[in-house]
């Protein structure tokens, strides 16, 4: 079966600085693909090149057969198909919970108000916290946040998540509860990339691991290939840096 | 250090009623320039309601302050829809929408507001005048009509002093609210665009729904003083002999010669209503801060 997202000699300056030095990539329908490395190794950048939120400097990028690097590509019929999740959240903080997750399918997708809600509502309930429906995000805590602009993105109903170190801001006893619906969609069958240094979660859920340096990816690994033999002595020295 | 047995809750406090006469009440603590304000406002009304110069100077003048009104809140409507569209427009990163909305902006804002009155109502309005009348005149040889041979008789005398005015305000607060639009915008985290368009909102879309909400909210107390701002500078249009307020102030100082009642009545009608607005600013602020 053909790759959902393909990537293609993708080179990312911003101004002189290289933050992505031709990487390719090529996932499948359902696959997880944890990417972990140093900060400032291009992982976040990669991630935003793939719904075009940064405008590669060089290179191809494919999204659901669509070349998103191509001028006459609707970049937003693309990204309507692709969820993102950011590690500062991101909600909109005049809205409440369901507006922010009801509120790109009303604009974007045409739906009705009574429509919207419902699904809204739906998702909600996915993530276990539909009695804060009518909070506004600063009355929720951070994994509740998260766990709203996971909904938000999944109501959309896409066919590709992109997570960008989704639980790095949030407090320990929080990660939980985001980590927990992320395994459920990984379980689900949902393609997802996912930028994060939650090992436990690349473990359970991770097809392949890749692991990135100074804007390449150095090595591609399996979660058991990680843990029992790296193959390259940077990934090493990493593991040993976040692995206790 | 060993602690005692903890047996009763400790009293609470005894919950004092915080007020001008409270146990902390200090002199120093009184708001005195408001006191004062208030206490020269009663003496003018007492005057007014007393003495016949005062009484005769304020029915004159409180016509003046119905136009100054409807000028100020003329010109500031005029100001607001240019403003945001300014403002958005300086925010761009099209070429053509920021060079233009840049070159307004700085052009209007390096000239004094007076000097900008007189261009507008000597320069511009004329001249737009005479553009009109020209295409008027090569429409009605062309198609005819009676659009084109009405706009071939067009004349700037048509264009009363005060609606002169009102564009020429609104165009100069235009500039100013446009800076403030901007930063409203520009004061709202990249993140929100980003999480608006990763969702597949296009960038009317996301600025409308998204950004605008928040950055409007945002600058509504600076939008206010800009009103009161305005309401003081429409004084301006007594160069172009507009009857508001200020300029019945001087036709009444020139006819009665009652300069002192003439100046402390016009003072205190504009006093009274700035201050009157900044007080709603300034409950307008403290609300914004309650909900952030």
């Amino acid at each position: 079966m053909d790759p959902i997202i393909v990537v293609r000699d993708l080179h990312k300056y911003f101004g002189s600085v290289e933050a992505v030095r031709g990487v390719d990539l090529e996932v499948h329908r359902g696959e997880v693909v944890v990417i972990i490395g140093p900060s400032g190794s291009g992982k976040s950048t990669l991630l935003r090149c793939i719904n075009h939120l940064e405008a590669p400097t060089r290179g191809e990028v494919w999204v659901d057969g669509k070349h998103l690097t191509h001028r006459q590509t609707d970049i937003n019929a693309v990204r309507a198909e692709v969820g993102m999740v950011f590690q500062m959240f991101n909600l909109f903080p005049h809205l409440t919970a369901l507006q922010n997750v009801a509120l790109a399918l009303r604009i974007v997708r045409k739906r009705s108000r009574e429509d919207a809600e419902a699904v809204g509502m739906e998702q909600l309930c996915h993530v276990g916290i539909p009695e804060k429906a009518g909070a506004y995000p600063g009355q929720l805590s951070g994994g509740q946040q998260q766990r709203v602009a996971i909904a938000r993105a999944l109501a959309m109903n896409p066919k590709i998540m992109l997570f960008d170190e989704p639980t790095s801001a949030l407090d320990p006893e929080m990660i939980k509860e985001v980590l927990d619906v992320m395994l459920e969609l990984a379980t689900a069958g949902m393609t997802m990339l996912v930028v994060s240094h939650e090992m436990g979660f690349a473990k359970a859920a991770a097809r392949r691991i890749l692991f990135m340096d100074q804007g390449l990816i150095v090595e591609e690994t399996t979660p058991e290939g990680l843990y029992t033999a790296p193959k390259e002595e940077r990934t090493r020295q990493f593991l040993s840096k976040i692995l206790h | 250090m060993t602690e005692p047995p903890i047996t009763a809750a400790p009293a609470a406090p005894a919950r004092t009623r915080p007020g001008i006469l409270g146990s902390d009440f200090k002199l120093s603590s009184l708001p005195w320039w408001a006191l004062i304000l208030i206490g020269t406002g009663l003496i003018l009304i007492y005057l007014i309601l007393a003495s016949q110069p005062y009484h005769e100077t304020f029915t004159y003048l409180s016509v003046g302050m119905i136009v100054t009104l409807r000028i100020t809140v003329s010109a500031y409507s005029i100001a607001t829809v240019i403003g945001l569209i300014t403002g958005l427009a300086r925010t761009s990163k099209n070429v053509v929408p920021y060079t233009l909305s840049t070159l307004y902006v700085e052009t209007v804002r390096g000239v004094p507001l007076i000097v900008l009155m007189l261009y507008i109502a000597f320069v511009i309005i004329p001249a737009v005048a005479s553009v009109l009348r020209v295409l008027g005149g090569w429409g009605y040889s062309a198609v005819g009509g009676s659009f084109f041979s009405n706009l071939s008789t067009i004349h700037s005398r048509d264009v009363s002093f005060e609606i002169r005015a009102i564009i020429a305000l609104g165009l100069g607060y235009g500039a100013y609210e446009a800076e403030i639009f901007r930063a409203g915008i520009q004061s709202i985290g990249r993140g929100q665009m980003e999480a608006a368009r990763s969702l597949g909102m296009t960038y009317p879309q996301a600025m409308r729904h998204i950004i605008l909400p928040q950055a409007i909210r945002r600058v509504l107390p600076p939008l206010g003083n800009d009103f009161i701002a305005c309401l003081k500078d429409s004084s301006l249009a007594t160069v172009l002999a507009v009857n508001e307020l200020t300029q019945l102030g001087r036709l009444r100082r020139a006819s009665t010669f009652r300069v002192f009642e003439t100046f402390n009545v016009l003072t205190f009608l504009y006093l009274a209503m700035t201050l009157m607005l900044s007080g709603a600013v300034r409950w307008l602020e403290r609300r914004m801060k309650f909900e952030e």
